[in-house]
């Protein structure tokens, strides 16, 4: 099957408005766990960028990009949840309202 | 709108409204089963735009290891007595009902583009060859610091997730 000549317009247009929706949920929501989630659609849309440049020009530089993306999607959600797993023991909420005071 | 950008535009269209419903749900476990029809979605996409490698790495990667993830740590975060409740309301049928029609969406579409009744079109496919060639060549050096990253988070989530972090509470 041959792939879709899409406009990069179109895919750049995607990319962008993925990238809103998830940045309006790590404004929005007050729950950890769907802040990271949102966080990785963030780093989903700026994959899906470098992927449709690739495509554009017919390279693999965009996929090897994608894949950098992916290890540091990986290691960035890793940290998270166990920062998230510690919140919840020492404050017993995962409502980020909950930990908002600064002291040492 | 051309006819052979419609497998686009509705992978496009069911990426869009999955993630809209996966950032807007109230339960985390509701919003994760939206955020994978998501994922699924962007991999047709990926696949439609000529990067079958991208589009597997994203289903094995994201849907399959970074989701899986998630649930185990909504499963460990042991929600109590509102578990019960909690697992009254993610049994409801209603539920699926949402994700299956998205998940349905996606598989007709790629029944449609692999039965090859689509029109022919062009555009260039990047095989996982060229990429590893790519990858194992000039990229080297991105592939040594991508490991040494994953090693920093292996180490940094195993002292994260130590027990007895809890004991020092107030003493460091």
């Amino acid at each position: 099957m041959d792939p879709i000549a899409v406009p990069i317009e179109q895919g750049l247009a995607l990319a962008s408005i993925l990238f809103a929706i998830g940045l309006t949920g790590v404004m929005v929501r007050r729950n950890i766990i769907v802040i990271l989630m949102s966080l990785e659609v963030m780093l989903n849309a700026c994959a899906l960028a470098f992927i449709v440049a690739g495509a554009k020009w017919g390279e693999a530089d965009g996929q090897i990009m994608f894949m950098l993306i992916l290890s540091v999607a990986a290691a960035e959600v890793a940290v998270g949840l166990g920062l998230l797993l510690q919140i919840n023991r020492r404050v017993g909420s995962i409502d980020i309202d909950e930990i908002s005071r600064l002291r040492g | 709108m051309s006819i052979e950008l419609f497998p686009f535009y509705v992978a496009a269209t069911v990426s869009l409204v999955s993630t809209l419903l996966a950032v807007s749900r109230y339960s985390p476990t509701h919003a994760l089963i939206y955020f994978i029809i998501s994922l699924l979605a962007t991999a047709v996409v990926f696949f439609l735009l000529g990067a079958p490698f991208a589009a597997v790495l994203e289903i094995m990667v994201y849907a399959g290891a970074i989701v899986v993830l998630f649930l185990f740590v909504v499963m460990m975060l042991n929600l109590g007595s509102r578990g019960d409740e909690l697992a009254h309301q993610w049994l409801k049928p209603k539920m699926w009902i949402m994700p299956s029609i998205l998940c349905l969406i996606l598989f007709f579409e790629l029944v449609y583009v692999l039965s090859g009744t689509s029109t022919p079109i062009t555009g260039t496919a990047v095989s996982p060859k060229e990429v590893g060639i790519q990858l194992f060549g000039p990229y080297v050096l991105a592939v040594e610091i991508a490991s040494m990253l994953l090693l920093a988070a292996l180490v940094g989530a195993y002292h994260l997730g130590r027990r007895y972090l809890s004991d020092t509470r107030g003493q460091s």
